[in-house]
């Protein structure tokens, strides 16, 4: 699969903007895929915990792996197997999941406008954005959207999708498989999704609405635990995004 | 874990299904439009209130009990380890480096 602005169309859109910037765009470029390649290789990192995590929760290694292949979107993923190992329900795993994955819809829309159409603003084809939407996830609307020139948010998006769809898998493949031979509750897997969340949450504390929400999520999490099935606790935890209703 | 082999495969497809559909409506369909300001806000605050949730769930429940074990001393670390800006992979293998330790001698 060629990204649309691989090298041989890349002279042309060039052609189209201000040729004198040429061998600055070319730096700019290589600045970007290397950028790209080096969080792929970060994720891939945490894909190997996710499919530790995964085993340990209970899915076979194909489960995992097919989470990752065709779910692709990581906290979604540890959360449905943090629900299903602690004895959810498949309706309490789906929910928090899907809640979760929610944001995805957000960095569509937000990432519409910079992928969707290309460097001489015609829409890509159907079949090339229907493609490129199994990639809208965190980090390549952050890698994208964070370039103010649009051939250089086409090279950040293809990149950065490629890059973590290869890692993100290989990742999972291996964690699950070594969690399959070792015994994962004496070495402290089940610690593995508690930290993953955790890791992931600072970004979303920056603002004291962030703050707010996450305060509010876990006390009620906690706060319901005794009185609803397993899994539900995390539904309701969701009431914490009221704090954006006020401007 | 609860579930059958097949349920948990349908809960893979089911999933996998909505993931697709939520990153695909936003970005081939609807394009470009922007959403009311309060709806954008709170969607936005999503992951902040889950994983705060999740985080505490995994930690101190064991399906409807509330618990402290040694998972706690896991999150001790975890929380040192994001305050002190550690990769994902440290903050990861240094919480279930101490929850196993406290497992091991406990």
């Amino acid at each position: 699969m060629t990204p649309p602005n691989s090298d041989a169309s890349a002279p042309k859109a060039r052609g189209t903007t201000n040729n004198a910037a040429t061998s600055a765009d070319g730096v700019e470029r290589k600045r970007v895929v290397n950028a790209s390649i080096t969080l792929g290789a970060a994720v891939g990192v945490t894909a190997l915990s996710f499919g530790l995590a995964a085993v340990s929760a209970g899915a076979s290694v194909w489960q995992a792996c097919a989470l990752s292949f065709f779910t692709f979107t990581g906290a979604s993923q540890f959360s449905a197997m943090s629900v299903v190992g602690a004895g959810g329900s498949l309706g309490a795993a789906f929910g928090g999941a899907a809640l979760l994955a929610v944001r995805n819809f957000v960095y569509g829309l937000a990432l519409a406008g910079r992928v969707s159409a290309d460097n001489d603003r015609r829409q890509l084809s159907l079949p090339r954005r229907l493609l490129a939407a199994q990639f809208v996830i965190d980090e390549t609307t952050a890698m994208t959207t964070a370039q103010t020139d649009n051939r250089l948010a086409h090279t950040a998006f293809w990149v950065t999708a490629l890059s973590l769809f290869v890692t993100w898998n290989l990742g999972t493949l291996i964690g699950a498989l070594a969690g399959s031979v070792l015994d994962t509750q004496s070495l402290g897997f089940d610690a593995a999704f508690p930290a993953a969340f955790l890791a992931m949450l600072p970004a979303h504390l920056r603002t004291s609405r962030g703050r707010l929400a996450a305060l509010t999520g876990a006390v009620v999490c906690l706060a319901l635990t005794p009185f609803v099935p397993v899994g539900v606790a995390i539904l309701v935890a969701v009431v914490g995004v009221l704090f954006g209703v006020r401007p | 874990m609860n579930l059958t082999d097949s349920q948990l495969w349908w809960l893979i497809g089911a999933l996998s299904v909505t993931a697709y559909l939520l990153k695909a409506v936003g970005f081939v369909i609807v394009g470009g439009r922007t959403m009311p300001a309060a709806l954008e806000r709170c969607l936005a605050l999503i992951p902040a209130s889950l994983l705060a949730a999740l985080v505490v769930k995994d930690t101190f429940t064991v399906a409807q009990d509330v618990v402290i074990d040694a998972r706690a001393a896991g999150l001790v670390v975890a929380v040192f380890a994001v305050w002190r800006r550690a990769p994902f992979i440290v903050v990861v293998v240094a919480a279930m480096a101490a929850t196993a330790l406290v497992r091991a001698f406990a």
